[in-house]
């Protein structure tokens, strides 16, 4: 009994400990854990990596805090998430979005366990691109509007895999990050507009990009292109893009800004803004 | 590793129209300070690897005046320096001591901080971790 009241305490205690202190960081090299998407998985804002979050290289593990925002013409994302990993080889993570329909009314909401293996190459060291196979499963919470325009469950499992290589000095003189991921969905807009239709319930195969220029080890700018399906008969789903400017402050903290645009979304169109990111690891 | 870099720093320089001159391996040794900043390099390193608690273990037997020499040598011979590389293969050399993947991301780490402690320039920074990476499977588990 007491050993389970001091464990939350405990570890608490450990992670300001960790915290006060990044040489007490995991040891891969710093930007290599990537950012945390809105599904909560490590990579870009909006496009899954090959990366594993944090900075734990092998027998290490490493926890991340993540939240991010994005703020479209009628739409406001919040996702609020903690991730874990081991390794360099392993990561999960659990995720909660929350979708404020601010010109519609109301809010929809989902929550997203996400898991990556890393199954083969090194991000930094090796000519094969880093590999990693993940999958997202996504439960809503609120089915009722996704269920009134048509879509068929309140859950879904995304698959993925992505394969991601840094090139090192290959911009003037920078190094420069490559990604690309096929992932196999049944979601309408990411699952907030729930999964499959009446007419269709199978998988659709997508293609998502990402590219980033390292600046330095602290600063990468990029853009990231992520190929939608458009099942829902009532509005069309259009494909999302972003370009983002990261900031890796130590291995500690890292703030991501940028602009996305995700088209149309329940019939009101041209939906652009801002997309924030923070993240905690230790 | 490098395939991919050539034309797309080409097409960049198309592109800014700036008219970098391709930078060749010679002067990457130039950029590094030469044998003097080599060596300034590499006593900063060995710096680095005494305080690490990690990876320091790996080197109690090592003769670390000969390993300073072939380090220094190597990096020289890799920059496109007048120097020959003497030493042992890398696999050779780190065969037995099973170094991990976090042993190497140590170093790395080492010489990033170390480069950028002596005001080495982000891009030559990037060249010479350009010409180490690759030597990451030689190294690793064995
Ligand atoms: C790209 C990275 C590396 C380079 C360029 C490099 C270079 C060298 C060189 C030139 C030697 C001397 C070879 C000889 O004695 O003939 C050496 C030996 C050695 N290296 Fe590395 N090394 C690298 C990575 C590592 C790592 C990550 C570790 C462990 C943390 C390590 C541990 C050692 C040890 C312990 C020796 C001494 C072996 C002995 O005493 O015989 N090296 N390395």
């Amino acid at each position: 009994m007491t050993t389970l009241g001091y464990l939350p305490f405990s570890l608490l205690l450990s992670l300001l400990v960790f915290y006060s202190s990044s040489a007490i960081a995991g040891s891969k090299v710093i930007g290599t854990g990537g950012a945390t998407t809105i599904e909560g998985s490590a990579g870009g804002g909006i496009v899954p990596w090959a990366v594993v979050n944090g900075y734990a290289s092998s027998g290490q593990w490493s926890v991340t805090g993540f939240s991010n925002q994005v703020g479209v013409d009628d739409f406001r994302l919040n996702t609020l998430g903690a991730g874990f990993s081991y390794g360099n080889q392993i990561e999960v993570s659990l995720t909660k979005q929350t979708f404020a329909l601010d010109t519609l009314g109301g809010d929809l909401r989902q929550t997203i366990v996400g898991v990556k293996y890393h199954v083969a190459g090194e991000l930094l060291y090796t000519e094969m691109p880093q590999i990693s196979l993940g999958a997202q499963w996504k439960k809503h919470q609120n089915f009722d509007l996704p269920k009134a325009v048509g879509a068929r469950d309140d859950q879904g499992v995304d698959w993925y895999v992505a394969a991601s290589k840094v090139w090192l000095d290959a911009v003037a003189g920078r190094n420069l990050l490559l990604n690309a991921t096929v992932r196999a969905t049944k979601a309408n807009q990411t699952g907030l507009l729930g999964f499959g239709s009446a007419t269709d319930n199978s998988y659709q195969l997508m293609t998502e990009l990402s590219a980033a220029v390292l600046l330095t080890p602290h600063w990468a700018v990029g853009a990231e292109f992520r190929q939608k399906p458009n099942q829902l008969a009532f509005a069309d789903e259009e494909h999302w893009r972003d370009v983002f400017g990261a900031w890796f402050i130590n291995k500690n903290v890292s703030l991501v800004g940028g602009y996305v645009d995700l088209g149309a979304i329940a019939g009101l169109p041209k939906q652009q803004g801002y997309y924030l990111a923070l993240e905690a690891t230790w | 590793m490098v395939n991919f870099s050539k034309p797309t720093a080409f097409f960049f320089a198309l592109l800014t129209g700036c008219a970098n001159p391709s930078r060749t391996t010679d002067s990457l040794y130039q950029q590094l300070g030469a044998t003097a900043g080599l060596e300034q390099l590499v006593d900063g390193v060995l710096v680095e690897i005494e305080r690490d608690q990690q990876i320091v273990h790996h080197f109690k037997d090592t003769d670390i005046v000969r390993f300073r020499r072939l380090l220094i040598e190597q990096l020289c011979q890799l920059s496109g320096g007048p120097c020959q590389y003497t030493g042992a293969t890398m696999q050779e050399s780190h065969t037995g001591f099973a170094i991990t993947p976090a042993d190497f991301d140590n170093l790395v780490n080492h010489f990033i901080k170390v480069m950028s402690a002596q005001q080495i320039p982000v891009t030559t920074q990037n060249a010479l971790l350009a010409k180490l990476a690759p030597m990451y499977s030689d190294v690793i588990n064995r």
